[in-house]
């Protein structure tokens, strides 16, 4: 087949299968633009902004485990794009980001929207490719999904210069049925002489604890995962990329743990003696201060990449492998050896699992006349039976949406972890929701962070897509207002909302619809009313008491038992 | 402790500055650097001198394997291994200093390789300690312009870094 240069970056992405391309045109990319006018390859969904292209493409990968797609043009297009690459980075979130760049010839001479964006993403992005010819194109396509989306996944970034789309030079077209690279060679499987000693320590455990994190949903491990934790009666906590893969509504779940997590979750992690940690990094958000972090166990970490391991935290008996296939070895070991559980030593550790749980950590004034920002995401949770894909942006309502909110299948809490991105919130539901047509998706976010990306109301309007915004409207940068209560002698520089909008008006200008609500008793018959509007973009703006703060919390550089509970808990 | 990393390279642009910006980006101590084609000319190699405890030279080696370019990586500290440095040292060759720079390039195996009415170019090939001494004999105020090509190392024995 004789292709030019942009009908092939059509034509590979339609052979790799792909439903949705997020983009923003411009002068670089307009011959693939024309290209995808003529074709019926894909849809593309035009988005307000280049990061919110990214974010959108983010949230269609972490919602189906497939590759997502954004197109941006060259210079300001491309560095909009950045932050999103950098959030998908963080997260190992698989990513195709296509930009268009000057042509060859000006390459390095400053041209017209010109930037090295090679340069600029490489630090932020798991490989990118500058492709000078069209008779490239196909190969590097087929590496770059392939780079994206095996071992630890991450955004491939593809910069093609103008030139090399020309519609008039044509090649021929072929797309690659596989590709090795000599180079690159994720572990396919884990060794099983680690596995057996890991499996020696667990079973011998007195106190095991399990922590596992967004590799076992980026490795779609969950199943195995339940099956171990359950087979085994382990107490297992997660962090906040992990939540969902292993059911949040079950009794041997601790919650979440790190800096907000709950107090029964960090105290099992700071006594426990084994410790099975599995698609994690030890983030410093996580294990608090690294010399009191888990000062009794002996650590068995399970990842895919070895740069994971022994990163911040000594492992004692490392596993480089897939996730998935390593539990399933594991697992069969454990009842090879027939075993059955040390029962009195469980269950003693079970009982101190209990009485650090009946402090009753998420507590929270039940009977306040405004609305707490738990008693939302609570009545969030309630109406919506724990159904939801819920996206998030950044600040103590992520927190309270990542403890409130009960996840029981993973690929269902959608937020930005590593990077902590405001204005991820918005964009990525809607990636979500084109992903599921028909299955409810709210995003969960602050009066700050969803101005970061609000232009993406009118993408929702334009493509229909009926995403609930439950906006906790506090007035303050909360988690700013937070760490300056506690940290700052209350000097709240810079951390007040001035000026905000009137959010329902916004919405309406969109084309929404908006809601305000203020006293706790509305807040359940108005989210019904809002999730029964079921082809309609709601905008829900919740005015919460201001000063509510996010409790449990660890301060930096503290261990997980040195926690600040409530201050009406901490006299409990 | 010292370690010298050698890389097998993706011969491809871009890969040389994946390899600068993971050092710089994470941190890590680089002392030298020296990157040219190989036999094959789909690779290049890379001589990387870096130092650090022995958990950073762990994650470094790890980071580094973990770029797509990397196709191979060894650590010649875990084995015997010879390094060789190449130096070119211009100095001022006066007449009553010239049987002292010769008798010095004669006891370090050096080569005299330019020659004007006021200067010699000195070639000396060695460990960077040998080249160190060189430098440190030389007589005070001589020395016009030192250039170092950094040091390449490779292992002893029949094996070889290969693909
Ligand atoms: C792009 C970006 N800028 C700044 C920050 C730092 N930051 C973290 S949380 C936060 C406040 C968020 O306020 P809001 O969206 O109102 O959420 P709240 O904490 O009040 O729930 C800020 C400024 C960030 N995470 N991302
Ligand atoms: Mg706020």
């Amino acid at each position: 087949m004789e292709l030019s240069g942009a009908e092939i970056v059509v034509q590979a992405l339609q052979d790799e299968g792909v439903e949705y391309v997020f983009g923003y045109p411009g002068g670089a990319v307009l011959h693939i633009y024309d290209a995808i006018f003529k074709s019926q390859a894909f849809k593309h969904v035009l988005v307000r902004h280049e990061q919110g292209a990214v974010h959108a493409a983010d949230g269609y990968s972490r919602s189906t485990g497939k590759p997502g797609v954004a197109l941006v043009t060259s210079g300001p297009g491309a560095t909009n794009a950045v932050t999103g690459l950098a959030t998908a980075y963080m997260d190992s979130v698989p990513l195709i980001v296509i930009s268009g760049q000057v042509p060859t010839p000006v390459i390095g001479s400053d041209a017209f929207q010109e930037v090295d964006t090679v340069g600029i993403t490489r630090p932020c992005t798991k490989h990118n490719f500058l492709v000078k010819d069209p008779r490239l194109l196909a190969e590097t396509f087929k590496r770059a999904f392939h780079i994206a989306t095996t071992g630890r996944p991450g955004p491939v970034l593809i910069d093609i210069p103008k030139d090399v789309t020309d519609p008039n030079v044509t090649v021929s077209y072929e797309y690659p049925k596989s590709i090795k690279l000599r180079s690159y060679n994720p572990a396919q499987a884990g060794h099983l002489g680690q596995i057996k000693k890991a499996v020696e320590l667990v079973t011998k455990a007195e106190r095991p604890m399990v922590y596992t994190g967004g590799g076992v949903i980026h490795g779609e491990a969950s199943k195995e995962l339940t099956e171990l934790v359950k087979h085994m009666n382990l107490p297992i906590t997660q962090t906040l990329m992990g939540l969902g893969s292993y059911p949040g509504t079950d009794k041997q779940f601790l919650g979440m743990l790190g800096m907000h997590g709950t107090y029964e979750a960090n105290m099992a992690m700071h006594e426990c003696d084994v410790l099975l940690a599995i698609g994690v990094r030890f983030d410093d958000r996580v294990t608090g201060k690294l010399d009191q972090f888990c000062p009794d166990a002996a650590i068995i970490h399970i990842d895919i990449d070895p740069s994971s391991i022994s990163k911040n935290v000594r492992v004692d008996v490392p596993i480089v492998g897939p996730v998935k296939s390593v539990l399933r070895d594991f697992l069969r070991l454990v009842k090879e050896e027939s075993w059955t559980g040390n029962n009195q030593l469980q269950q003693l550790w079970w009982q101190q699992i209990e009485t650090w749980r009946s402090r009753l950590c998420l507590n929270y004034d039940r009977n306040s006349s405004k609305i707490k920002p738990q008693f939302a995401i609570e009545t969030l949770y309630n109406i919506t039976n724990g159904e939801l894909y819920l996206t998030s942006d950044v600040g103590q309502h992520q927190m309270f949406a990542a403890q409130f909110y009960k996840f029981n299948e993973p690929r269902r809490w959608i937020n930005s972890g590593g990077l902590g991105t405001m204005g991820f919130g918005l964009p990525s539901a809607m990636g979500v929701q084109l992903a599921h047509p028909g299955k409810p998706v709210a995003c969960i976010s602050g009066e700050a962070s969803i101005l970061m990306c609000i232009q993406e109301l009118a993408t929702c309007k334009q493509h229909d897509l009926p995403i609930k915004i439950v906006l906790l409207n506090n007035g303050y940068m909360g988690m700013v207002r937070q760490w300056q209560e506690m940290f700052y002698d209350k000097r709240y520089s810079h951390s007040y909302v001035e000026a905000l909008p009137d959010f329902v008006k916004l919405a309406e200008s969109f084309g929404h619809v908006g809601m305000n609500l203020e006293r706790p008793q509305d807040l359940e018959p108005a989210m019904r009313e809002a999730f029964a509007m079921k082809d309609r973009l709601v905008f829900m703006n919740v005015i919460v008491d201001p000063e509510e703060n996010v409790y449990p919390m660890i301060a930096m550089g503290q261990g997980h038992h040195n926690m600040h509970l409530a201050p009406e808990r901490e006299l409990a | 402790m010292r370690h010298i990393i050698s890389l097998l390279l993706e011969n491809e642009s871009g890969a040389l500055s994946r390899v600068a910006g993971l050092f710089s980006a994470r941190g890590y101590n680089i002392e030298a650097l020296t990157v040219a084609p190989t036999d094959d000319p789909t690779m290049s190699r890379m001589t990387l001198v870096t130092a650090g405890r022995e958990e950073v030279i762990e994650q470094i080696k790890k980071q580094l394997n973990k770029l797509i370019d990397v196709v191979k990586l060894q650590d010649l500290a875990d084995g015997p291994h010879i390094e060789r440095e190449l130096m070119l040292i211009k100095v001022r060759a006066e007449e009553d200093n010239r049987p002292e720079l010769m008798r010095l390039s004669e006891i370090f195996r050096a080569r005299i390789i330019d020659v004007t009415e006021t200067s010699y170019v000195i070639e000396v090939t060695g460990t960077g300690d040998k080249l160190d001494a060189f430098v440190a004999a030389i007589p005070n105020g001589l020395i016009t312009e030192v250039v170092r090509s950094g040091p390449s190392g490779i292992s002893r024995g029949a094996k070889g870094l290969t693909i």
